[in-house]
């Protein structure tokens, strides 16, 4: 079945894409969407039924050099489960969509073919994300990880005649390829150390890695925690996080189906589920987890700063991805990888919803996206506004504080934010101020598209005004979408409202509910093998680091520290069997419980069923403070935005004024592109063109040709004189001799 | 018949050339025909006669097989012989060439004289691939120049006869001092069979020249004497920069030749020479050859990204490519190996399927210059999507050949140096900015230039050409033990024995120690 599930959209791709001249444009959208209805449906029944036991399907052999080996092959376990949920139903709802959004599109000539292109893209994208997330090993993960990005700069450049969708294409395929050089990197190391690139393997050498230090550059360091951290620079690269996030924003030149599917609810995620699936490695990388912390509590914090000011809907709605992304990672970097998956889950379901409404809203003003020439909408497009309402419910964390109920976003958002208080102050700090900055710029976006007066009369029409006719409404009146994108817009309007709810309890809500669900050991167990694994981690992450680093050197060659502990590690997972389940989770350590326990609410923890000695219990009983923070933000978060824009719609052009070198160094994204421009793309250019003007043009040629200077012109001119024809008779008369000289010794030599 | 089947392949377009040359008169269109007509049947035929070999190749044997042995007049030996190393070379020449000659069917100056040019060449290179004596591979090597030299000198473009003697001189120069080397193994070992050369003990022992103390002794010196020759063939970094020219003014069939098999060459020689017989030596200087590796793929990588000539590019591109050739042969351990096999394998197909995708378009507009288009989407559908799947595989895509080839040799040199492994990956994501940046200036855009109005898109026989190389990139892309496979084992005897020669302590200057298994 997860077969079927994995290449029948690579099917429907193929069908679509090469054969739509032969079954035309509407049976290839027929097809693919066909087809990606079908994964959904069954991905639906497996994430319904599965029973926890990972499975291995084995498809063919891949990639085979001596000890490395590797398949292409299935591995279906939890983490699969839900991102076979996640991905083929959000793609089966954006293709649907996509009927409906790509039906007209003014970016084309009359008769143009552009629709059997996109549909094929679409695919093509899907079978790569389910590589990704179905894969059993760090190659194949590596393959669906670049396969989702070429469909990525595939469908961000669609609109090929335009520079800028061209720009932003090329910029995200490079950027993610700064994160891939990060994750290519990680894969070698684990293989050098494991000598396997299997997840079972790597898995169950684990925590030798802990303990084996790796000489990488110019450095020594723990070899998990390196790991963890090259690992997680390919997770940047593709989740947008801080320093490689400048191509998410610009992907939004791509049409609005794709930034729904890709740029919001499934490859951006790549990098969560990544680090959720590397969850036993990560385990025993207690520094890399920090990074990780530290590094999402940033980005959500900027990305959230960034999207107050931004004019355009669909950049306002990308700066809210990468700052949910951010959510997403703190609560992976704090050991909550079920909380992270959640929060992925339910962000899947109102992001994509948000991204579709904008679209819809994008449809229904003739490509307009600017939020400053909307206004009003409410009751034009009324279907429209309620979906929208409902993802901006879902994701700024409406719900009844305290309890269990409320919207997806509030339930997962909270859960994240309660982890990170037990986990890392400077995180939950920076989440809580982003959740009130979350909800201020939904509100915004909200208020200025469907409320007020019509301001669709401005500058902005005067600028689009040809081409509208093409659409043949005559007036530019705006109008509802019709019925195939408002459907996706219900279905997804579902999600955002119950899957917080319904899924609360497996994935954050109880201790042992989690670990069945995700296939761990049961707890009791679990903590008794822990408590063995966590001695490792206290003597790996304290003062035994040092320690063990000493001695390894002096047993080796001296720039090579690694081979003796490498085999230990390749010895020990022999013995070593891979973790049960899709996650590990391992209890708090000594240090960390005593710094864990002072952050509790001790009445709570002395009355909870389960002692706080995981991160999961421990974030049950946190203060009632923090467990109402989150909603307190987004209540003021909510109050500014109306001051803003109902009450006093003057006002933000006057702080705007009164504040300008801020509101510019937010409106420019903290000027990151600037930056980069300056410190990495002129100096390439540049180097590049002085390299082979000065190096190969003045030292090598000038050097090497010094030699023979006095010879070629020489020869050229005594090949000038004696004219091509000549030159030719000569030379070949000198290939024949010698063709004829072996001829004739091969066959009349003599045989021995 | 069986024990000379090798011959057989090797000869039969020289037979072909021969004809050609003794029987063919005239000038005329039909003659013209017949020329490539002959020339593609022979070729084709070559293919199919060197499918047998493979067929009935053993790889699990990692001795050479098919071997013939023949005395010589000057009591020399003709000796021939495959082996897991070899054999997918001289597979690859046989492959490319029916193909490079179907893509020259619209050349019509001195139609005749070209098509032998291009089957003397093939025999030529194939001689490469299986000579097992000293003085037939040197033949072979050398003689390989000259066809080339003439395609470039005769058919190239306005600068060839510059481009013909740098590219002429370079090589040459380098294969003088093999030249040397050559004879001083024979003074050494007493004699030039190959295969006896591959278990002789070339002296270690530091001695000191001129004061100079040479680590590695002996081994050091011939290794360095093979080194200038392959290197400059690779081309390896600093001396590549006659490739550039060379490629630019080589007619289209010419450049798919030069870097689909021609390139080939040094690698392959490193792999049959330095590493098996001079295994100390290659020790001693393998963190230098490293890291003129790295430096070579960060280096012409940048260079790439300043060319605005379509051609100059892809020819920078491919020394980078070459690069991890060289790092992944000095990585000396199985992925290392392996992957630097493959990247040839692979690069002979998306590099030569690259050159050819410029020669569609330059036989269409007749500039190489980037400029000169923008927007080719617009008219060439077909043509935009070859260009992009070639595009992709050659800045490494996994799915596609060129990602199994990169990505085994830097997993190989990380077991080794993790320094050059992550300079050298640098070039990963530099290869994508210069690779995306051309494909968007030729073919993304709107098409504005009044000159490409009227640009047709690929016909009949330009898909049919690249449809085997789409093929062979996927295949391989997906499916790579066919290759990996038949190497496997005498890349496994090789590494072995290699690692088993090297002293145990190490050689003083060895900053790096393989990781072996």
């Amino acid at each position: 079945m997860a077969t079927i599930i994995l290449f029948a959209p690579l099917i429907g791709a193929l069908i679509c894409g090469f054969g739509w001249r032969l079954i035309g444009e509407k049976a290839g959208q027929v097809i693919t969407t066909a087809m990606i209805f079908l994964a959904a449906a069954l991905s639906w029944q497996i994430f319904l039924t599965f029973d926890g036991e990972t499975q291995r399907i084995v498809i063919m052999r891949w990639i085979e050099s001596g000890t490395m080996g590797s398949e292409w092959a299935i591995r279906l376990d939890r983490l699969t489960a839900i991102m076979l949920v996640v991905v083929n139903s959000v793609s089966a709802l954006v293709h649907l969509y996509s009927f409906g959004y790509m039906a007209h599109d003014e970016n084309w000539h009359e008769g143009e073919h552009y629709k059997a292109r996109f549909f094929a893209y679409l695919s093509f994208f899907t079978f790569s994300m389910l590589m990704l997330v179905t894969s059993d090993n760090l190659v194949q993960m590596f393959f669906g990880w670049e396969g989702v990005g070429v469909a990525s700069y595939l469908l961000i450049g669609f609109y090929y005649r335009k520079a800028s969708a061209n720009a932003a294409a090329m910029k995200a395929f490079i950027v993610n390829r700064v994160g891939d050089f990060g994750f290519a990197l990680g894969i070698f190391a684990l293989f050098y150390l494991t000598d396997s690139i299997r997840f079972d393997d790597v898995f169950a050498a684990a925590p030798a890695l802990a303990e084996t230090n790796l000489t990488f550059l110019w450095g020594e360091g723990n070899a998990a925690n390196l790991i963890g951290v090259l690992l997680f620079i390919g997770a940047m690269g593709k989740s947008a996080q801080l320093f490689l996030h400048t191509w998410l924003p610009d992907a939004m030149e791509g049409p609005t189906p794709v930034s729904a599917l890709i740029h919001a609810a499934t490859m951006v995620t790549a990098g969560v589920f990544l680090v959720c699936r590397m969850s036993p490695v990560y385990e025993y990388a207690p520094q890399a987890l920090a990074f990780i912390t530290v590094l999402g509590a940033l980005t959500a914090f900027v990305a959230a700063t960034i999207g107050l000011v931004q004019n355009d809907i669909k950049r306002v709605i990308a700066y809210s991805t990468m700052s949910q992304l951010g959510y997403m990672f703190v609560a992976a970097g704090v050991g909550v990888y079920s909380v992270a998956m959640f929060h992925l889950f339910t962000h899947a379901f109102f992001k994509a919803m948000l991204f579709l409404g904008a679209g819809s809203v994008i449809h229904a003003t003739h490509h307009e996206q600017d939020m400053r020439n909307y206004g009003g909408l409410r009751k034009k497009i009324p279907y429209t506004f309620a979906a929208m309402l409902i993802g901006t419910l879902a994701i700024t964390g409406v719900g009844i504080p305290l309890t269990h109920y409320g919207f997806a976003g509030f339930l997962s958002k909270d859960a994240v934010i309660e982890s990170a208080w037990v986990g890392s102050g400077f995180a939950f700090w920076l989440l809580v101020v982003a959740a009130c900055f979350t909800s201020f710029y939904s509100w915004r976006l909200m208020f200025l598209t469907f409320f007020g007066e019509s301001r669709a009369n401005g500058h902005g029409h005067a600028a689009h005004g040809h081409g509208h006719d093409d659409h043949g409404h005559g007036h530019h009146e705006p109008h509802e979408s019709p019925m195939v994108m408002l459907i996706p817009l219900g279905v997804l309007a579902l999600g955002a409202i119950f899957s917080g709810m319904l899924w609360y309890k497996v994935f954050f809500g109880d201790e042992t509910a989690v670990r069945n669900w995700f296939g761990m050991e049961t707890a009791a167990h679990g903590e008794a093998e822990g408590d063995a694994g966590h001695g490792e981690v206290a003597a790996a992450s304290t003062e035994g680091e040092t320690i063990l680093a000493e001695p390894a050197p002096t047993e080796a060659v001296p720039t090579e520290a690694v081979p003796p502990e490498a085999h230990a590690a390749t010895e020990g997972h022999a013995a070593g069997v891979a973790p049960k389940g899709a996650l590990v989770m391992l209890p708090f350590t000594p240090e960390e419980q005593a710094v864990v326990d002072t952050r509790l609410d001790a009445d709570k923890a002395a009355k909870a069923e389960h002692a706080p000695t995981t991160m999961i219990n421990a974030a049950h009983v946190v203060p009632t403070w923090v467990k109402v923070s989150p909603f307190i933000a987004m209540l003021i978060g909510f109050a500014v935005a109306w001051l803003f824009y109902i009450r006093d719609p003057s006002l933000p052009r006057r702080l705007a004024a009164q504040q300008r070198p801020l509101y510019l160094f937010l409106l420019n994204k903290w000027y990151f592109d600037e930056l980069y421009d300056v410190i990495f793309v002129r100096p390439a250019k540049w180097l590049g063109g002085f390299l082979w003007k000065k190096g190969d043009g003045n030292v090598i040629d000038g050097s090497l040709n010094g030699v023979a200077m006095g010879i070629i012109p020489a020869l050229t001119r005594l090949a000038g004189r004696a004219q091509s024809g000549y030159l030719f008779h000569y030379a070949f008369a000198m290939v024949l001799g010698i063709v004829i000289l072996v001829t004739w010794m091969t066959l009349f030599g003599g045989a021995k | 018949m069986e024990n000379q089947l090798l011959s057989i392949i090797t000869f039969l377009p020289l037979v072909a050339a021969l004809i050609l040359a003794l029987f063919m008169r005239g000038d005329d269109a039909a003659a013209r025909a017949g020329a490539k007509w002959l020339a593609l049947f022979t070729t084709s035929a070559t293919f199919v006669i060197s499918l047998f070999v493979l067929l009935r190749f053993d790889p699990s044997n990692t001795g050479f097989q098919f071997v013939e042995e023949r005395t010589w007049i000057l009591g020399l030996t003709y000796k021939m012989g495959v082996d897991g190393i070899s054999i997918l070379f001289v597979m690859l020449t046989t492959f490319l060439m029916p193909i490079t000659i179907y893509s020259c069917w619209n050349v019509e100056t001195r139609v005749k004289e070209y098509m032998i040019a291009f089957l003397v060449l093939e025999t030529l290179m194939l001689g490469v691939f299986m000579a097992l004596d000293l003085v037939l591979f040197y033949l072979f090597f050398e003689a390989g120049l000259i066809p080339m030299f003439l395609i470039i000198g005769i058919w190239g473009g306005k600068e060839r006869i510059y481009a013909a003697f740098k590219f002429f001189l370079y090589t040459f120069l380098g294969s003088v001092l093999m030249l040397v080397a050559m004879i001083a193994m024979y003074f050494e070992a007493g004699t030039t069979d190959i295969t006896k050369l591959l278990v002789h003990n070339f002296g270690s022992e530091t001695f000191s020249i001129l004061g100079i103390q040479v680590v590695g002794g002996l081994q050091t010196m011939l290794f360095l004497a093979f080194f200038a020759s392959f290197a400059v063939k690779m081309p390896m970094w600093p001396v590549h920069t006659w490739l550039p020219d060379a490629h630019v003014q080589a007619p289209t069939a010419g450049s798919v030749v030069l870097a689909a098999i021609l390139l080939k060459m040094g690698g392959y020689g490193f792999l049959r020479f330095s590493l098996p017989m001079f295994p100390v030596g290659s020790d001693v200087m393998a963190p230098l050859v490293l890291w003129m590796s790295a430096i070579a793929i960060v280096y012409t990588s940048l260079v790439a990204l300043a060319q605005t000539d379509m051609k100059k590019l892809i020819a920078y591109s491919s020394v980078a490519h070459m690069g991890f050739v060289t790092m992944g042969i000095f990585a000396a351990n199985q992925q290392g190996v392996d992957g630097a096999i493959f990247q040839m394998i692979s690069h002979g197909f998306i590099s030569g399927a690259l050159f050819l995708c410029v020669g569609v378009i330059y036989d269409r507009m007749h500039t190489r210059d980037i400029d000169a288009y923008g927007g080719l989407v617009n008219r060439m559908p077909t043509y935009a999507l070859v260009f992009m799947f070639f595009t992709m595989a050659n800045v490494g895509l996994p799915g596609t050949s060129g990602f199994v080839g990169e990505f085994l040799t830097l997993m190989g040199i990380f077991q080794v140096n993790t320094w050059v492994a992550a300079v050298a990956a640098t070039g990963v994501i530099l290869s994508a900015a210069y690779a995306l940046w051309l494909y968007r200036r030729v073919v993304f855009g709107d098409l504005i230039k009044e000159a490409l109005r009227s640009i047709t898109d690929m016909d009949r026989r330009e898909k049919a050409i690249f449809a085997p190389l789409i093929a062979m990139t996927l295949i391989l892309g997906v499916y790579p033990s066919l290759v990996t496979d038949i190497i496997g084992p005498s890349v496994t005897a090789l590494v072995t024995d290699y690692q088993a020669a090297l002293p145990a302590d190490g050689t003083s200057l060895a900053l790096n120690e393989g990781h072996s298994e």
